[in-house]
C-alpha cells in the first residue's frame, strides 16, 4: 500500500501502546473514535478527550483459520470486539487459551506475524 | 407517480470462469434480458449497474459506460458500488427513476469476476467492505465479521451451529436442479459440521462460494409496457434501504441488523403490504447466519427466533415461508456486483410460475428480496407483485 498518512488514527495508536487509551465524546455522550471531526451519531463537532478504562469486556469473538494475504502467518488467529464503556474496540485477543465472551482485557499494540505492523491486541487484564 | 415492471430478465451461470471477463458476462446477461424483454436495444435509455471490485479484481473502474457499451446501449450509464448490495441499490435507483417519469426503459444489472484472484485475493478482497482502519488492521475478514455475528446472536439468544448447518442444508437442496446454480450438490448436516472451519463458528459449509457471474433485467413504466403491449406481468411495487455504521463495533447491535429493518419497513409501506403478506422471499445468505438474521429483520421471525426456521421446516421449500428456493447465494453462488438483480429474477420467476421450484408456492402473488452489504451497514429491499 502506498505511504498514507493516518492523522489520528496513529497517534490513537500509540496512545494506547503507552497505556493511554482514548476515545472521544460529544455533548450528548456519543462515544466515537479518531479521526473524526464530528460525533457520527449526532453530528456535534465539540469532541473531548477521554480516557479509556484500563480493560473492558469481551462482547464476540471468532477464531479465524482463513486470513487474507496480510495475516496469512497469523493464523488461525482470535477477533475480539470489546466493551469499553464509551466505544467497543476490535482487536485480536491474545494469551487466553480458550477464549470466551464476558473476559476482562486490556488493549495494547503488539505485532502482526506476517507483515510486522502494528496491532491493536487484547490480553486478559 | 407510474408503475414499474420487469419486462426482461437474463442470467450468466454462476460459477467458476476465471477466464470470464466482467464485461464478457454482462455481455451475456444483458442480451438475455433485452431479447426477453422483445423492445429493440436503441429503446433503453440508461443503465445502473453494479459492480463491487472491479478494481482489484480487472484494474476496471468506472464500468459503467463499459457495460453499457458492451450491452450495445447508448446514454447514460452509471456504476453503484454497495459492497455486496451494489445491484440491488442500482435496482432501488432504477425504479425511483422510472416512477419519477424521466425514464421509461432502463437497464439494470451487475457482474462480478472473482475467482481469478484465487482465495487468498478473493478473501482480501471482500474483506474491503469493512472499515480499512479498525477491521482489516486488527485481521477481520468477511467470514470473520459473521463469525463475530454469529457468536454474538448464539450469546443474545442461543442457538446452535446445527441450527445453521440446517439453512445450508435447505439451500443446497433448493438449488439441485438450478442448471444456473453453481453448488448443485446435496449436503447433509453432519458434512457441514464437519467442514473445515473458516472463521469459528462458520465452516467451510456455512458459507457461499466465490462466484463469477451476471445478471440483468430491463425495468418499464406501465404506460410503456401496455403502449407497447409487452409481457411484463411483474411489478416492482416497494423499494426500501436502509444504512447503518460501517465497523461492526460501533453498531447498536451485534446480532441484528437494523439497516435490514429500515429498509423493509420502507419497501412494506410502500408497497402497501406486511411481512405476512409475502409468499416467498430471497434473502442475503452470504452465510448461514446472514439467512438468520435476514428472515428476523423482513419481519418473518422476532429477533432470535429465525435460528431454528429451517430446522422446523418452516422455511425450506414445502414450509409455510419458503426462502430462497434459487438455492440462495450459499448454493446458487454470490458473484457479489450480480448479486441483487439476480435476486430480483428469481423471485420474477416463482411469481410467474416459471422457476424450477415455482411448484413450491404455486399460489404466490407478493415476493420479497433483501440484498445486504458488508455486514449490513447497507441493504435494500423490494417487493415484487404480480400485476393485478
Ligand atoms: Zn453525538
Amino acid at each position: 500500500m502506498s505511504e498514507q498518512t493516518d492523522e489520528g488514527y496513529d497517534e490513537w495508536l500509540e496512545a494506547i501502546a503507552e497505556g493511554e487509551a482514548y476515545a472521544f465524546e460529544c455533548p450528548n455522550g456519543h462515544g466515537s473514535l479518531p479521526p473524526r471531526r464530528r460525533c457520527p451519531e449526532c453530528g456535534d463537532p465539540e469532541l473531548e478527550r477521554r480516557d479509556l478504562p484500563d480493560s473492558g469486556t469481551v462482547d464476540t469473538l471468532t477464531t479465524i483459520h482463513v486470513a487474507t494475504p496480510d495475516f496469512v502467518d497469523d493464523a488461525p488467529y482470535t477477533v475480539a470486539i470489546v466493551d469499553f464503556g464509551l466505544v467497543r474496540l476490535t482487536g485480536q485477543l491474545r494469551g487466553v487459551e480458550d477464549p470466551e465472551e464476558g473476559i476482562r482485557v486490556a488493549a495494547g499494540v503488539e505485532e502482526r506475524e506476517t507483515t510486522g505492523d502494528d496491532l491493536l491486541v487484547f490480553r486478559p487484564a | 407517480m407510474t408503475g414499474v415492471r420487469i419486462a426482461g430478465t437474463g442470467h450468466t451461470h454462476f460459477g467458476k470462469f476465471p477466464e470470464r471477463t466482467a464485461r464478457d458476462m454482462f455481455a451475456e446477461a444483458s442480451d438475455g434480458a433485452i431479447e426477453d424483454a422483445g423492445i429493440a436495444r436503441g429503446e433503453i435509455q440508461e443503465l445502473f449497474y453494479g459492480n463491487f471490485m472491479g478494481e482489484v479484481a480487472e484494474d476496471q473502474g468506472h464500468q459503467g459506460p463499459l457495460m453499457a457499451e458492451i450491452a450495445g446501449v447508448h446514454g447514460a450509464a452509471t456504476r453503484f458500488e454497495s459492497a455486496c448490495a451494489s445491484s440491488g441499490a442500482a435496482v432501488r435507483e432504477a425504479v425511483r427513476n422510472v416512477r419519477n417519469g424521466e425514464v421509461d426503459v432502463m437497464l439494470v444489472g451487475g457482474a462480478e469476476r472473482m475467482t481469478n484472484l484465487g482465495t487468498a485475493g478473493a478473501t482480501k478482497a471482500l474483506s474491503i467492505a469493512a472499515d480499512e482502519l479498525f477491521e482489516i488492521r486488527a485481521g477481520m475478514s468477511f467470514p470473520g465479521a459473521y463469525a463475530l455475528m454469529a457468536n454474538a446472536y448464539f450469546e443474545e439468544y442461543g442457538g446452535s451451529r446445527e441450527d445453521l448447518a440446517h439453512v445450508a442444508v435447505k439451500n443446497h437442496a433448493n438449488a439441485l436442479e438450478n442448471d444456473y446454480a453453481q453448488l448443485q450438490r446435496e449436503i447433509t448436516v453432519e458434512e457441514v459440521l464437519e467442514a473445515p472451519p473458516v472463521a469459528e463458528p462458520l465452516g467451510l459449509y456455512d458459507a457461499c462460494p466465490i462466484s463469477d457471474g451476471a445478471s440483468a433485467i430491463v425495468l418499464v413504466s406501465d404506460e410503456y409496457a401496455e403502449e407497447h403491449s409487452l409481457d411484463a406481468p411483474v411489478a416492482i411495487t416497494g423499494s426500501g434501504q436502509g444504512g447503518d455504521r460501517m465497523a461492526l463495533a460501533d453498531r447498536e447491535y451485534l446480532a441484528r441488523t437494523p439497516a435490514a429493518e429500515d429498509a423493509s419497513n420502507e419497501a412494506y409501506a410502500d408497497a402497501g403490504i406486511d411481512a405476512d403478506d409475502v409468499d416467498v422471499a430471497e434473502v442475503h445468505d452470504c452465510f448461514t447466519i446472514a439467512e438468520v438474521l435476514a428472515i428476523e429483520s423482513i419481519g418473518f421471525y422476532e429477533p432470535g427466533e429465525g435460528i431454528t426456521a429451517a430446522r422446523e421446516g418452516e422455511t425450506t421449500a414445502d414450509g409455510d415461508r419458503p426462502v430462497n428456493l434459487s438455492g440462495g447465494l450459499k448454493a446458487k453462488g454470490h458473484p457479489v456486483g450480480a448479486t441483487g438483480v439476480s435476486q430480483v429474477i428469481e423471485v420474477a420467476s416463482l411469481l410467474t410460475g416459471d422457476h424450477l421450484n415455482s411448484d413450491a408456492v404455486p399460489d404466490a402473488e407478493t415476493g420479497l428480496v433483501h440484498n445486504a452489504g458488508g455486514t449490513v451497514a447497507s441493504t435494500t429491499v423490494h417487493v415484487l407483485e404480480v400485476a393485478k
